[in-house]
C-alpha cells in the first residue's frame, strides 16, 4: 500500500485503483504517456488498452497472466503456445485481408501480445441500442405491449440488414483462409467507425442512422485455429447463431437469411457449410456425446 | 556563429525505462557509405550505430518497433548479435538468418540514404545528444532529412520492390486491388510488422 493519501478525482471510464487491482505485467511497469487501463478481464487473459512506441499509436495489449493452479512448466508452454497460436492467425488473416486487428509485437516466453486498437464499439453494443431505440419509437406509436419482431422486410430495418450482410461476409473471408474463430459472438464484432468523408467499405449506404456504420472487425482469436473443415466452420456459425439468438432475441430471426447470404456471397463453399449447419442444429455444438 | 544543424531526433518509446533514449537521423545519397560499412566492420566503438539502409523501411514506425523490439530483448539479457544496434538492424528481418538481416537491412557499401539509429542508455554512457550529432554531421556525408513519414515518402527513400521481395508481399494479391495509395501503404505497413513481429517463431 502506498503511504502517502492523496485525493485522486474518481475515474469513470477506468477500472478504480485499489488493491484488488492486479499487479501490470512487466512490459507495462516502465513509463508510457497514459496509463495503460484494464478493458476486460476473461478467465485466461486480461486486455489492456496501452500506446505502443508513441502516445499517438493506441494499442491493445492481451496478456496471459501465469496461472497458479498449473505446473509452472505446464503453464509456461501452454501459455506461449496460444500467444504463438494467436499472433500467426492473426497476421496470417491480415495478409488474407480479414478484418482483424494488425499484429504490433509479442513476447510469448512473457505471455502478451501488442495489437492495433480497433475503435467503436462491440457489434453487440450498436444492435441492442438500435434495437432499443427501435421499440421506444414503435412504442411512441402507441404499439404497447410486446415488441414486435424484426423481420427484416420493413425499410427501416435495412440498416440492420446491411450490418448482418457485413457479418456475414466478414465471417465468410474469415472461413475462406481456413481459420476458424472458435467464440463467434457479436461482442467479439468490433463496428469499427468509417473515416471521414470515406464512406463503406462494400458498397450500401445513404442517409441512414450511423448506430450500425462502421466495418465489421473481428477480434479475440483467443479459441482460434486453422482448419479447413465443413464441419468446424458449421460449429462456428452455430456458436455465432445461438450467441446472437440470446444477446439479440427480437432480431433473432433476421440472424439466418441475412447472415447467409453475406457468407455465400463472401465465400464459394458456403452451401456445404450451411448443410452441415443444419445437422450442427439438430444435435448440438459436440459431435462426440462425451464430455 | 549558427547552432550547427540539428539532424538527430529524440525519441523516448513507450513503455522503455526512461534510461534509454532514442537517437536518429536520415540521410540521403550518402557518398561515404563504404566508409562508414568499413568501420562497422572493423568494430570502430565511435561508429556504434544502427546503420539501416532506408530502402528497405516502409515507415517511421516500422523503424520505431525495430527499436523497441531490440531494446526488449536488450532488457532481457537475449541478445544474439554483439550489441543493441545490431539487434535492431535484425528486428526489421522477418526471419532469424542475421548475415541476411545485415545485408538486408543495414549499411552496404552500396547503400544511398540512410537511417541512423543510437540507443544511449544511462548510466553506461557518456556520450551527449549533441555529441553524437556533431560526430554524424562530421562523418556522414549526406543531406540530411527528416525522420517522418513524409519526408521517407517526397524523397522516395523506400524501394517497395525490395520490401514486397523481403517480407513476401508479393503473394498478397489483394494489395494491388488497393486503389487509394494511402491505404495500401498503410496495409503494407502493418504486414510488413506482423513479419517483424513473428520473427523466428
Amino acid at each position: 500500500m502506498a503511504a502517502a493519501v492523496i485525493e485522486e478525482p474518481p475515474s469513470s471510464s477506468s477500472i478504480p485503483k485499489d488493491e484488488h487491482e492486479f499487479p501490470l505485467p512487466a512490459v507495462l511497469t516502465y513509463p508510457s504517456s497514459t496509463p495503460p487501463t484494464l478493458v476486460t478481464q476473461g478467465a485466461e487473459a486480461r486486455l489492456y488498452q496501452t500506446t505502443y512506441l508513441l502516445p499517438s499509436i493506441p494499442s491493445a495489449l492481451k496478456y496471459r497472466p501465469p496461472k497458479p493452479w498449473r505446473h509452472p512448466v505446464l503453464d509456461a508452454r501452454l501459455t506461449r503456445h496460444r500467444i504463438l497460436a494467436e499472433a500467426r492467425i492473426l497476421v496470417k488473416c491480415r495478409r488474407e485481408g480479414v478484418p482483424v486487428p494488425a499484429v504490433y509485437a509479442a513476447d510469448e516466453s512473457a505471455g502478451w501480445l501488442m495489437m492495433e486498437w480497433i475503435g467503436g464499439v462491440p457489434a453487440r453494443v450498436g444492435i441492442n441500442e438500435w434495437l432499443r431505440r427501435r421499440k421506444e419509437t414503435e412504442e411512441a406509436q402507441g404499439n404497447e405491449g410486446d415488441a414486435t419482431p424484426v423481420t427484416g422486410d420493413k425499410e427501416e430495418d435495412k440498416d440492420l440488414v446491411a450490418l448482418m450482410r457485413r457479418i456475414g461476409s466478414a465471417v465468410g473471408r474469415m472461413h475462406k483462409v481456413g481459420i476458424v474463430h472458435g467464440d463467434l459472438t457479436t461482442s467479439n464484432m468490433m463496428l469499427r467507425p468509417w473515416e471521414e468523408g470515406k464512406g463503406p467499405s462494400n458498397g450500401h449506404t445513404v442517409a441512414h442512422d450511423p448506430l450500425l456504420d462502421g466495418d465489421i472487425v473481428i477480434i479475440d482469436f483467443g479459441l482460434a485455429s486453422q482448419s479447413s473443415s465443413d464441419e468446424d466452420r458449421a460449429v462456428d456459425l452455430y456458436v455465432l447463431e445461438r450467441a446472437f439468438a440470446s444477446t439479440h432475441p427480437r432480431a433473432e430471426g433476421l440472424f439466418s437469411a441475412v447472415l447467409e447470404s453475406g457468407y455465400r456471397e463472401a465465400f464459394k463453399q458456403a452451401s456445404v457449410v450451411l448443410k452441415k449447419l443444419e445437422e450442427v442444429r439438430m444435435r448440438g455444438r459436440k459431435r462426440s456425446m462425451i464430455g | 556563429m549558427a547552432s550547427p544543424t540539428k539532424v538527430l531526433e529524440t525519441i523516448q518509446l513507450e513503455h522503455v525505462p526512461s534510461t534509454h533514449t532514442v537517437h536518429i537521423g536520415v540521410f540521403k545519397d550518402v557518398e561515404n557509405s563504404e566508409f562508414l560499412h568499413q568501420q562497422l566492420l572493423s568494430r570502430n566503438a565511435e561508429f556504434e550505430y544502427a546503420f539501416i539502409d532506408a530502402s528497405s523501411v516502409t515507415s517511421r514506425f516500422q523503424v520505431l518497433a525495430a527499436i523497441y523490439k531490440a531494446i526488449t530483448i536488450q532488457l532481457s539479457g537475449a541478445m544474439k548479435t554483439p550489441n543493441i544496434h545490431s539487434e535492431i538492424v535484425c528486428s526489421l528481418s522477418p526471419n532469424n538468418n542475421i548475415s541476411e538481416a545485415y545485408r538486408r537491412f543495414g549499411i552496404t557499401p552500396s547503400s544511398k540514404h540512410l537511417i541512423i539509429a543510437k540507443v544511449l542508455i544511462t548510466p553506461q554512457t557518456t556520450l551527449t545528444p549533441s555529441a553524437l550529432n556533431e560526430h554524424l554531421l562530421a562523418h556522414v556525408k549526406g543531406m540530411p532529412v527528416p525522420f517522418t513519414d513524409e519526408a521517407l515518402q517526397a524523397e522516395q527513400l523506400t524501394d517497395w520492390a525490395k520490401v514486397r521481395k523481403y517480407y513476401k508481399l508479393n503473394n498478397v494479391g489483394w494489395l494491388d486491388g488497393v486503389k487509394d495509395e494511402t491505404e495500401k501503404r498503410r496495409e503494407m505497413e502493418v504486414l510488413v510488422l506482423g513479419g517483424m513481429a513473428l520473427r523466428g517463431l
